[in-house]
């Protein structure tokens, strides 16, 4: 049968944007081993719905690890100890019988905390609306094989492309640098001949927005990369510092934005 | 009910250049008068509001996620069909829609599912050109694999991530349009319901999940791209946020409901752990092509298995039953899903299930890593084995795999026409929301190719068609202040506030529970008249305890999941119901929708082609009166309906 | 220019300054260092090459001292401006403090930089203003007779005189707190390193997976070298091994310096 536990949670309760939160206590019991984390928070939240107070507001949907809405630092660890894994991934037999376990919010100047666990991320989709696409009108597309792409090329690609955009290279950061997301992105587009048109215009606008929306810069701390759930590679980064340079020198030159 | 599917006239291969040809056009200086509202962002609706904003409309696009990126598409693993014959194994578009006819077991119309086969190859190439990385071979081409039980090799894919990667290449595309202005993006909100104007679809009222604010927003029509209802089962390998809200409110404005009992079963999930699961996990089909199905033959050893005593692999080989190679010795483990599913049901019925509960087969790799290596294996899979190991703890590299079959996705939905456009004049629907192109059944790698056709190639000439056929001069007539909206808000006010105030003491999870054991219990894999009859007085008695004894904490501003879970309940509840008629009306066995007194001898599917070649679609009658149903008859002048064999 | 200027205000640009700033400064510790280190070949090599340095035409060496202190002040602002950024962006940390990967000397960049700033002003004023109270080294004192293969240099007949840098560095270090302040401080330069090496690599985008590994290790080496190379200097002198010149150690030039010995003790209490 399957073993269950008894946990403490120490949990960061804030009602909305405005008012200060604070951490509460809570007891859970009966959890499975097999349970996720989510889970886990379901079962508090039905405790105190039971009690008639109000659940743990937390951001989850596909709860497979790869929409990127779950969002939770556990025991100060953005997704929590388990390496490559998203909070909805992660079970909790990687906990123990009676362990206090303290859940917060991702903490950055970019990410104001709505309520208990929920922030706002839109500051990265604004990133990526100035700049991380490719323009391609639908319908104006050549056909799939008219430009082949090494398979290593493809491959990088999809490596940097894996991004989920959840945040967790912010919240772990200690400057709450975007970088890794950024890179992500730019390197993923910038590799494959389809993205090379607007490589350069590309790099600088979402640099520039990245600088904008608040985050801090990198100083190449490697945590971010340590605590991404798709193992997203510092090397992206280099690859933006490098295509950023570029794109500066050749802006001297001749504007590229 | 006016069900005319307005299939242009020619024959099948021409049908949609000629009605592209006949189609009104905006001239491009009008276009931008123009406001059109798409609800949802996944593939359908991220693709259409982002090819729309291009053509120069305003478009206004919801979300409930954060994020137009985080739709449902994403989790989609295996792949995308295509009919580009890049493999040189005769595929065509013809054959692409000769299988997706068969294979919805002759039950979706034949003009739409060609046009499918035939932007298939469009779609491709769009996504190219947008940046998803599909996977390639050395040469540089893009590479191929067969899925979900097809003989040719016409599945491109993304690593295990081909619903992301496409996902995201519609999102930067309609990230690019967010930044150019042409499309406002809402995220966190929830369509609760529709508005219309003389008969036609003008607006939609909206709750912001942030502040609780009601607010409306009005167009020159709107379109509905807001995913499948899979979660009326509660347990599925839907999102949590899945809902049929959207869907369900235009059924109540008059949108026909079409086939809802239509529901697909996915073979290959993680099987259920306990009664606090919140949901099920997909393991790409994929898996079929090198993992063996089986269970043991003796339900003694199931039993010994189950508890323990011993291990799978000390079940020798005869005592094995690899009941799909038995059953059906051409197709094999790559049986299609409905098939497969049900078989692992028989398996499980007849205690010779595994996993804790008994609910679960294996999936054994075992010969096959005998045959190609564990590298091998490990470079096709590993993903997938990690994320097996991942969940539930065990390698699957020395243990087969569990397996189970679990609601995945959802062929019913709103009836549309050729043009996508629903009962309800300019109310479009696409992707997983309409009833589709899949018949009674969805073959794999088919949902994503339909999801972006509607979006990219299909919507937006419709539309504008639509538009066009209005005039310039309608364009924009219709603002929010229409007395219209006051009405429908007014509605939508009162049904949050009636949540609200019950004031019970049951949780909307816990009445989620519930109707989803009843209904994957009679309307999941095997369904029966007597099941039907009593299953929709249980979801009646649950829809009557919910609105007395339901219990909402929190209030309605602010941020509030539990009015937001409670509402999409109340909607499922009403749904399911719905759902379960269908099942009942339907006297035969077809696709996803097994009744058992309609069977062969040995067990297949018996279809009633005289008395039910038809599209059953529900028209909403009022609150606690019978839905009145509808047909549209399904006409095949190109294939000819035959017993689907996979023997 | 206006790119330029965008460059400057852009994280990933001053990022740049920083990284190629502190590859000069990198590169002048460690020519600095060497050239330090002669000072165990005995008093005349130390003071040959003090000569040497300071011999070069005025204008060329104060182009190098002010270029090398342009890079530290670019150095010093990158860090500042970006501090200051990463500051606002993260106002409250995790409850738990937790860490996964990085490493100490990459968390404490800030705080050995300006230690190490002190230190550098300090050291300035110590032996290239030569004015810390008390300490004060007294150029026309302190002469000695620059020497060349044992022998003095006679230019017109005069032997050529240089300051006496050998005795300068004994009396500094000898005083205990002095010495001890050096230490520390090249310590922590030895940390700074080992981070900022490898860092600034990845910094101007030349770096990858592969190659990280290498160049921490060289980071970590060249972080240790520096470390060993000055910290000698002041633990020798304090264990006696390195000596003023009127301390037994002999200088041919001594007798054409008129009270040589005195020079130091002197002036210090
Ligand atoms: C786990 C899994 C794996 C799959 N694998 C495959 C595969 O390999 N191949 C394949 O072809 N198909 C696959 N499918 C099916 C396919 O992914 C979906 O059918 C398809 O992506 C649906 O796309 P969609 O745009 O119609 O809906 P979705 O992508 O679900 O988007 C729905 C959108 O509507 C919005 N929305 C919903 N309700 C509301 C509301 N009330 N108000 C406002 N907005 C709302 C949501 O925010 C979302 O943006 C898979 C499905 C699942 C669940
Ligand atoms: C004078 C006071 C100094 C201060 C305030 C200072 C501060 C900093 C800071 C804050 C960083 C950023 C950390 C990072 O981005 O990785 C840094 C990086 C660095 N520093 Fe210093 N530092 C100082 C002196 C020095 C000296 C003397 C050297 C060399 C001998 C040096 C070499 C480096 C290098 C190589 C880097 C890495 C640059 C990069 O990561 O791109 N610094 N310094
Ligand atoms: C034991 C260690 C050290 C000793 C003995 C030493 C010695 C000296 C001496 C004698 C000078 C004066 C040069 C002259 O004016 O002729 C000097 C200058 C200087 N030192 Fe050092 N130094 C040491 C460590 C360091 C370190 C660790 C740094 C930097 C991080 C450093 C940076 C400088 C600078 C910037 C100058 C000024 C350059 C100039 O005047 O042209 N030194 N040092
Ligand atoms: S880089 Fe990793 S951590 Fe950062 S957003 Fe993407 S997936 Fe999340
Ligand atoms: S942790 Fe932060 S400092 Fe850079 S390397 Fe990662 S972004
Ligand atoms: S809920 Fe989707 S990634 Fe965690």
């Amino acid at each position: 049968m399957e073993k269950t536990m008894k946990l403490t949670l120490r949990v960061w309760r804030q009602k909305n944007a405005e008012t200060k939160g604070a951490f509460e206590t809570y007891e859970v019991e009966n959890v499975s081993e097999d349970s996720s984390f989510l889970e886990m928070l379901d079962i508090l939240s039905e405790d105190l719905v039971e009690k008639g107070e109000e659940p743990v507001a937390f951001d989850h949907d596909c709860r497979e690890g790869i929409c990127g809405m779950c969002s939770m630092t556990i025991n100060g660890i953005p997704h929590g100890p388990e390496r490559a894994t998203t909070a909805c991934q992660l079970h909790m037999r990687h906990f123990y019988d009676g362990q206090t376990i303290t859940i917060e919010p991702w903490r950055a100047k970019p990410f104001p905390v709505m309520k208990d666990l929920v922030v706002d991320r839109s500051p990265l989709d604004r990133i990526i609306q100035s700049g991380g696409f490719i323009t391609a009108r639908s319908g104006s597309a050549v056909d799939a094989n008219a430009i082949p792409i090494r398979k290593q090329t493809a491959d990088y690609a999809m490596d940097a492309a894996a991004c989920i955009g959840c945040g967790a290279c912010v919240a772990a950061c200690p400057n709450a640098s975007a970088m890794l997301f950024t890179s992500a992105k730019v390197s993923h587009m910038n590799s494959l001949p389809q993205g090379k048109p607007e490589k350069d215009r590309r790099t600088l606008a979402m640099v520039s927005t990245m600088d904008k929306e608040g985050f801090g810069g990198c100083t190449n701390v490697g945590e971010c990369e340590a605590v991404c759930p798709k193992s997203i590679s510092l090397d992206m980064i280099a690859q933006l510092n490098r295509d950023y340079a570029f794109a500066q020198v050749k802006n001297i030159f001749q504007p590229v934005a | 009910m006016n069900l005319d599917p307005k299939i242009p006239e020619g024959p099948l291969s021409e049908k949609w250049s000629n009605h592209k040809f006949k189609m009104k056009l905006v001239n491009p200086a009008n276009r931008r008068k123009y406001h059109v509202i798409v609800v949802g962002s996944g593939l359908a609706g991220g693709a259409a509001a982002a090819s729309l904003a291009e053509q120069g409309y305003n478009v206004s696009c919801f979300c409930y996620q954060d994020s137009p990126r985080r739709a449902h598409s994403i989790a989609a693993q295996g792949g995308i069909n295509a009919a580009k014959n890049y493999q040189n194994d005769g595929d065509s578009i013809q054959r692409l829609f000769y299988d997706t006819v068969k294979g919805g077991d002759y039950r979706a119309r034949e003009a739409n599912v060609y046009r499918l086969a035939e932007v298939s190859s469009d779609i491709i190439d769009q996504c190219v050109a947008n940046g998803v990385p599909f996977a390639r071979e050395y040469g540089g081409l893009l590479a191929n694999r067969s899925f979900g039980g097809a003989q040719v090799s016409r599945t491109f894919y993304a690593r295990g991530q081909t619903g992301q990667q496409l996902l995201l290449g519609a999102y930067s595309a309609l990230s690019r349009q967010i930044g150019l202005g042409k499309v406002k993006m809402y995220n966190r909100h929830e369509m609760l319901d529709v508005v219309k104007v003389d008969g036609h679809a003008k607006g939609i009222i909206v709750r912001s999940m942030v502040t609780g604010e009601i607010s409306r927003h009005a167009g020159d029509c709107v379109v509905l791209a807001t995913g499948g209802y899979g979660n009326v089962f509660f347990l599925s390998t839907n999102a949590q946020g899945c809902n049929v809200t959207a869907a369900y409110r235009a059924y109540r404005r008059g949108a026909g409901f079409a086939n809802p009992c239509y529901t697909q079963i996915h073979p290959t999930c993680i099987p259920v752990h306990g009664d606090k699961q919140s949901k099920l996990t997909l393991m790409s089909e994929s898996l079929r092509n090198d993992g063996r199905i089986w269970a043991p033959k003796d339900p003694a050893v199931a039993a010994k298995i189950r508890s323990g005593e011993i291990k799978p692999d000390d079940v020798a080989e005869e005592a094995r039953d690899y009941y799909l190679e038995r059953k059906y010795p051409s197709f094999g483990n790559l049986a299609p899903r409905d098939i497969s599913s049900r078989a692992a049901k028989e398996a499980c019925d007849e205690g010779r299930g595994v996993a804790t509960t008994g609910l679960g087969v294996f999936l054994d790799f075992r010969d096959a890593i005998k045959r190609d290596g564990k590298k091998a294996i490990e470079e096709r899979y590993g993903n997938l084995f990690d994320m097996y190991q991942c969940i539930t703890g065990d390698n699957p590299y020395e243990t087969p795999m569990m397996i189970f079959p679990a609601v995945h996705y959802t062929m019913g939905g709103l009836w549309v026409d050729y043009n996508l456009e629903s009962t309800i004049p300019g109310l479009f629907v696409g992707g997983e929301a309409n009833f589709s192109d899949h018949g009674a059944n969805r073959l794999g790698a088919s949902a994503l190719m339909q999801g972006l056709s509607d979006g990219y190639f299909v919507l937006p000439y419709t539309v504008g068609n639509y538009l066009g056929e209005q005039g310039v001069a309608s364009a924009g007539n219709v603002n929010a202040y229409h007395p219209a909206f006051d009405e429908v808000e007014d509605e939508v006010k009162a049904r949050i506030d009636q949540l609200m105030s019950i004031k019970g003491d049951e949780s909307p999870r816990s009445f989620h529970k519930r109707l989803g054991n009843i209904i994957w219990e009679y309307c999941g894999m095997a369904r029966s008249k007597e099941g039907l009859e009593g299953a929709i007085k249980q979801v009646q008695e649950i829809r009557e305890e919910f609105w007395n004894n339901l219990r909402v904490v929190g209030t309605t501003e602010g941020i509030n999941p539990e009015l937001e879970r409670a509402g999409r309940v109340a909607d499922f509840i009403e749904f399911g119901e719905l759902m379960c008629r269908d099942a009942l009306m339907r006297e035969e066995s077809c696709g996803g929708h097994f009744r058992v007194e309609h069977q062969t001898d040995d067990g297949e599917a018996l279809r009633d082609d005289e008395n039910f070649t038809f599209a059953g679609v529900w028209e909403y009658n009022g609150e606690n009166v019978e839905p009145k149903l509808h047909k549209e008859p399904l006409i095949y002048e190109n294939v000819k309906l035959a017993t689907r064999s996979y023997k | 220019m206006h790119s330029l200027l965008n460059i400057l205000n852009s994280t990933i640009g001053r990022k740049f300054l920083m990284a190629l700033s502190g590859f000069i400064l990198v590169l002048f510790v460690l020519g600095h260092m060497l050239g330090n280190l002669q000072i165990f070949l005995g008093p005349d090599v130390i003071n040959a090459y003090a000569y040497k340095l300071h011999s070069m035409p005025a204008a060329l060496l104060w182009s190098i001292r002010l270029f090398l202190l342009a890079c530290i002040a670019v150095h010093i602002w990158a860090a500042v401006v970006l501090t200051i950024d990463n500051k606002k962006a993260r106002p409250v940390i995790h409850g738990p403090k937790a860490t996964v990967q990085a490493s100490y000397s990459s968390r404490t960049m800030r705080m050995s930089g300006i230690i190490l700033l002190a230190f550098i002003l300090f050291h300035i004023a110590h032996y290239t203003v030569r004015n810390i109270p008390g300490k004060e080294y007294n150029e026309k004192i302190a002469k000695v007779a620059l020497m060349k293969q044992g022998e003095p240099v006679y230019k017109n007949g005069h032997a050529v005189m240089t300051f006496n840098v050998n005795d300068m560095m004994v009396a500094g270090f000898r005083v205990w707190w002095v010495s001890l302040f050096y230490i520390i401080a090249v310590g922590l330069l030895c940390m700074h390193l080992t981070h900022g090496v490898s860092s600034m690599f990845q910094t101007i985008g030349l770096r990858n997976k592969d190659w990280k590994n290498r160049l921490d290790q060289l980071a970590l080496v060249y972080g240790w070298v520096v470390f060993l190379g000055f910290a000698a200097i002041p633990a020798a002198t304090l264990s006696g091994l390195i000596k003023p010149m009127n301390e037994g150690v002999k200088n041919a030039g001594a007798g054409l310096v008129p009270h040589s010995e005195v020079t130091f003790q002197k002036i210090q209490h």
